[in-house]
């Protein structure tokens, strides 16, 4: 069994206008204050866990290139204490490529990172300035090239999309991409979420996001590069040469659990769910109290555990097995999804049935969103 | 009891007659103010409009009565019974009935927008009972009442006399909001009004008026006693409906419930008798007592027709049994609509109902689903088709009634379709005609008449009822800004190239959509209804044809394009909530739809498809 171990760093040092995760602009962080407190939270997790060793461990964010790499590597040693590593463990940490950060990279390996997610986000200096990024193509460039250099594993990021963007430019850009010869990459089309910037931004009418149906199209150039490249999805927005997959974030695709601290920070053990406070000073002052950041636990019920699986493993291209997650959720498994509309789907060309296992093909990707909709029993889903 | 007697001279019967909204109901506060009825602190605006629905739309429905006692001028106190009307064409029969129980009318006319359409057809009934009628100028109030105007409106167009002053027998200028002309009214009624006549020594004979459930004291029915008097501990007879009570209260809203020892001949009054459903006391029956009762019952009423039938489906179909309850209840205090068990491939079971307008189709659909709590899909609205139909090896030839779309016969049985008609008069300033003439034109409209009056056109039309009950008013009053009033009368049925026209979504047809339409309107209308479905229905992951067919033959087609994308790009450190909050979401939104050919349409779709569009 997997058992992944996720470390929230709150931090940036300016807020993107389309990220909506739990990200907060500090003038001073008091990193001996959050060291203990990090440790603190992370003894919680680990007091009721199991034999397991940890698999992977994941230092997202927020900037978790901001940390001092001390602090990284005194995190590690705990865990490690607590745990215990698996022989082939992974750890990757997110990091943005500004010189700075890439200054940073080689004590960063030295602390332990084996493999780093870099948010490139865009080849282009004027879509890098649209996304409010600190870093130009040129540092970013130098950045990956550092990265390339110093950790065992690379992937990054790029934000496709965007308003205005021609398919003819991703196209370009995509392909140059694919030539850095990272093993991993992740292409987000832009979305726009609720409570940021560009929210407000398309409600004020600054700019119009790119309609659907374009970018459905461009969401299929994208996985017709990767795939000639040797990348292909393996996930809605993840693309991989094999042996190259995130292990850490297939943990939570495949419903496996995960302790997740720091701010914000959720997990899954045996069937509970657990979520931080997501104010860094709440957070602190709750492991200040009582010794854990737990905003709230929960047992969860077996449909709620089942549709959560389904949620999450069709994303991945491998799909799921229904009789596992059935007997895992002890649901009868022919009541997780709608038979009628499985077949229909799979008619349609955009579920693939082989046996008890579902999976959404490529034309069924860009329209998970509607087709979960669809495919998931009515019954698992709370009213 | 003898002291309670009312010496029949003293009596006076009136409706309250006028077109919408003219301040009838506003007439009789002022008149159960003054009288002493209620005082100033149990007055509230419009009090007889006692129904929610009443008070919020600001409209009567219900007719009501009251019994006030008013001392004249001339030192006498007079009983007056007074009926607030309501104005609506689809409530004319509420008029009719209130109209057979009086002697007399107040026709109130609005001093600012003169005669209109249900103002003619009110007072025409009432001059067809014999009534006399007092002309009331109301609103005098407002800067833009013409009154002289008006009394000369009301001389030419209704031929009354309405110029010289009340005294004279001319008309009354009130406000009724303010007050003004309000004891002149009284004065009119009693100087101008006859009495009943009547025999209090003859059987009794007495004329159920109207029935309505009271949850504490059951059927509560309005009678107009014609002869002999009505009391506590007879036994009675229904002369139509056959069965016997025993009258176990009698009294009169005064208008607070005010039991009396008896109704009198020439009085009206309510009365009880342990009856639990409204269908036992049908209106215009006649009561008499079942020893030494009258020989033969008066002349009853004419039956209301349902005219505008459509389906009611539960949102939810397991709500199906709820909406039984409901409907039933509702009906038991209100006879007015008709409903009968339907069941639709997919709205599962609901209820065909029959009603007696738009508007009191809207009603009954609204009471029920605020005073019932339920959510409602109602089906295209139709009329009675008279279907003839060829005899087959089997079966001789006949005719049948058809009111619902789904029924349609196989057309290579169907030889002739017969369809109701209207004649509508419609009253408009000049400078709508022309829209609302091209309106009557495209649905199918036959003029018979036009005349001007001041700045005012008065045209009559024969119409279709079928094209009426599609959105007429809703158009009529959009192209005339509300200026434009309507009224209509049945004129029986007439032969016409029927057909029935299906929506297919994604080739399936959906039954709650079919219409029954004019061959040489099908193909617009089909277009207009594709077209609208095409806007109503939301992409999904296939495309979807949506086509109007008559028989095999597609007139109308729209595609819905699939959708290319539609995915949460992130799910990342294992926060599953708001995909979680998207999926409950996507399934609420689902269970408020209904599926056909795997293609959900939402509940909205199936009654705003049947609008057309603004042209
Ligand atoms: N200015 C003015 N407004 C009046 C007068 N009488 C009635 N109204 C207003 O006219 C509107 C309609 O009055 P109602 O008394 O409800 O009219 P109605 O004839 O009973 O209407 P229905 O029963 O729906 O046919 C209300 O807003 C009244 O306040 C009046 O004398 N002057
Ligand atoms: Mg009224």
């Amino acid at each position: 069994m997997a058992r992944a171990l996720y470390i929230h760093w709150p931090f940036c040092a300016r807020k993107c206008p389309y990220c909506d995760f739990n990200s907060h602009v500090r003038a001073e962080v008091d990193y001996a204050r959050w060291q203990d407190a990090l440790v603190a939270d992370m003894r919680h997790e680990a007091a009721p866990a199991s034999e397991d060793t940890l698999t992977s461990i994941f230092f997202g964010g927020g900037t978790p290139s901001l940390m001092p790499p001390a602090l990284v590597e005194a995190l590690l040693r705990e865990a490690e204490a607590l745990w215990g590593f698996a022989p082939d463990i992974e750890i990757t940490l997110e990091a943005n490529p500004s010189s700075v950060e890439a200054a940073r990279f080689a004590a960063l390996a030295g602390a332990g990172i084996d493999r780093v997610s870099l948010g490139l986000q865009s080849l282009d200096d004027e879509a890098l300035r649209f996304l409010g990024r600190l870093h130009d193509a040129r540092e970013g460039l130098e950045a990956l090239d550092t990265a390339q250099r110093h950790f065992d594993r690379v992937s990054f990021d790029l934000i496709y999309a965007l308003p205005g963007q021609s398919e003819d430019s991703w196209r370009d850009q995509l392909s140059r991409s694919l030539g850095f010869g990272t093993g991993h990459v992740s292409l987000y089309q832009l979305t726009i979420e609720p409570g940021t910037r560009f929210a407000t931004d398309v409600r004020r009418g600054t700019f119009e996001p790119k309609d659907a149906d374009e970018a459905g199209d461009m969401y299929a150039l994208t996985h017709e590069l990767t795939e000639a490249a040797g990348l292909p999805a393996y996930e809605i927005s993840n693309h991989a040469r094999p042996g190259e997959k995130s292990r850490h974030n297939l943990t939570y695709w495949r419903y496996s659990d995960y302790a997740g601290i720091g701010p914000g920070a959720h997990g899954r053990r045996g069937g509970v769910a657990t979520q931080r406070h997501r104010k860094p000073e709440n957070w602190l002052a709750a492991v200040a109290r009582s010794g854990h950041g737990i905003a709230d636990e929960r047992a969860l019920g077996a449909s709620e555990q089942a549709s959560e699986a389904l949620l999450m493993g069709l994303r991945l291209a491998e799909g799921i097995d229904l009789a596992e997650i059935g007997a895992r959720s002890g649901l009868a498994f022919d009541t997780l999804v709608e038979p009628s509309k499985l077949a229909l789907y799979a008619d349609l060309g955009f579920l693939h049935l082989a046996g008890n296992r579902v999976q959404v093909t490529p034309r069924g990707m860009p329209l998970l969103d509607a087709l979960l909709g669809e495919i998931v029993a009515s019954d698992l889903v709370a009213a | 009891m003898g002291a309670a007697m009312t010496d029949l001279t003293k009596i006076r019967n009136f409706s309250i007659i006028a077109h919408i909204d003219h301040g009838k109901s506003t007439l009789a506060d002022r008149l159960i103010q003054v009288t002493g009825g209620l005082t100033d602190r149990e007055m509230s605006e419009q009090v007889l409009d006692n129904m929610d629905i009443e008070r919020e739309r600001g409209i009567t429905i219900k007719a009501q009565t009251v019994r006030l006692n008013y001392t004249a001028r001339d030192g006498e106190t007079y009983e007056l019974n007074l009926m607030d009307t309501p104005g609506h064409v689809d409530f004319a029969y509420e008029v009719s009935r209130s109209l057979a129980a009086c002697e007399g009318a107040l026709l109130v006319v609005d001093a600012a927008q003169g005669v209109e359409a249900q103002t003619l057809a009110n007072v025409y009934q009432s001059i067809e009972h014999d009534h006399e009628i007092v002309p009331v100028i109301n609103k005098i109030d407002l800067p833009a009442a013409e009154p002289d105007q008006v009394r000369a409106e009301i001389e030419d167009i209704i031929g009354l006399d309405a110029s010289g002053s009340w005294e004279e027998g001319g008309a009354v200028l009130t406000s009724a909001k303010s007050g003004i002309g309000v004891e002149d009214v009284l004065e009119a009624i009693v100087a101008r009004i006859p009495p009943p006549k009547g025999d209090r020594d003859a059987p009794l004979k007495a004329m159920l008026v109207d029935s309505w459930y009271d949850p504490y004291l059951g059927v509560v029915i309005l009678v107009r006693v014609i002869d002999g008097a009505i009391r506590k501990g007879q036994q009675v007879r229904f002369m139509q409906g056959g069965t016997q009570h025993l009258i176990d209260r009698v009294g009169a809203f005064t208008p607070k419930r005010t039991d009396l020892p008896e109704i009198g001949p020439g009085e009206i009054g309510f009365i009880t008798a342990q009856i639990k459903e409204v269908e036992q006391a049908r209106v215009g029956d006649t009561i008499t007592t079942v020893k030494g009762g009258a020989e033969a019952p008066l002349k009853g009423y004419k039956e209301v027709q349902p005219v505008v039938f459509c389906g009611l489906f539960p949102v939810d179909a397991a709500d199906f049994e709820k909406l039984r309850e409901s409907i039933g209840k509702l009906r038991l205090n209100d006879a007015s609509f008709s409903y009968e068990i339907e069941s639709s491939a997919a709205l599962g079971f609901g209820f065909r109902a029959g009603f007696l307008g738009l508007l009191h189709l809207e009603i009954i659909q609204e009471r029920l689903s605020r005073e019932y709590d339920l959510d409602l899909i109602t089906t295209a609205p139709s009329v009675v088709y008279r279907v003839h139909l060829g005899h087959t090896r089997t079966e001789d030839a006949k005719v049948i009634e058809i009111h619902n779309p789904a029924d349609w016969p196989d057309v290579n049985r169907i030889e002739v379709v017969e369809e109701p008609w209207i004649k509508a008069v419609i009253y408009t300033p000049d400078d709508y005609l022309g829209a609302i003439l091209k309106l009557c034109q495209d649905r199918r409209g036959i003029q018979t008449d036009l005349t001007y009056v001041g700045g005012r056109a008065q045209v009559s039309y024969e119409l279709p009822l079928n094209e009426v009950v599609f959105d007429f008013y809703d158009r009529l009053k959009s192209i005339s800004r509300g200026y434009a009033s309507f009224d209509y009368e049945q004129i029986g049925s007439r032969e016409g190239d029927l057909v029935k026209m299906n929506i297919l979504v994604n080739n399936e047809a959906v039954d709650a959509l079919s219409l029954i339409v004019h061959r040489s309107v099908a193909e617009e209308r089909g277009r207009g209804m594709c077209e609208r479905l095409k806007d109503l229905i939301p992409r999904h992951l296939f495309k979807i044809p949506i086509q109007a067919a008559i028989g095999g033959k597609i007139i109308a087609r729209e595609t819905i394009a699939a959708l290319r994308k539609d995915v949460t790009a992130k799910c990342y450190g294992g926060d599953i909530t708001r995909k979680k909050k998207l999926l409950e979401k996507q399934k609420k939104g689902k269970a408020r739809m209904r599926e056909y050919g795997n293609v959900s349409i939402p509940q909205e779709a199936f009654i705003a498809a049947l609008r057309m569009g603004e042209e």
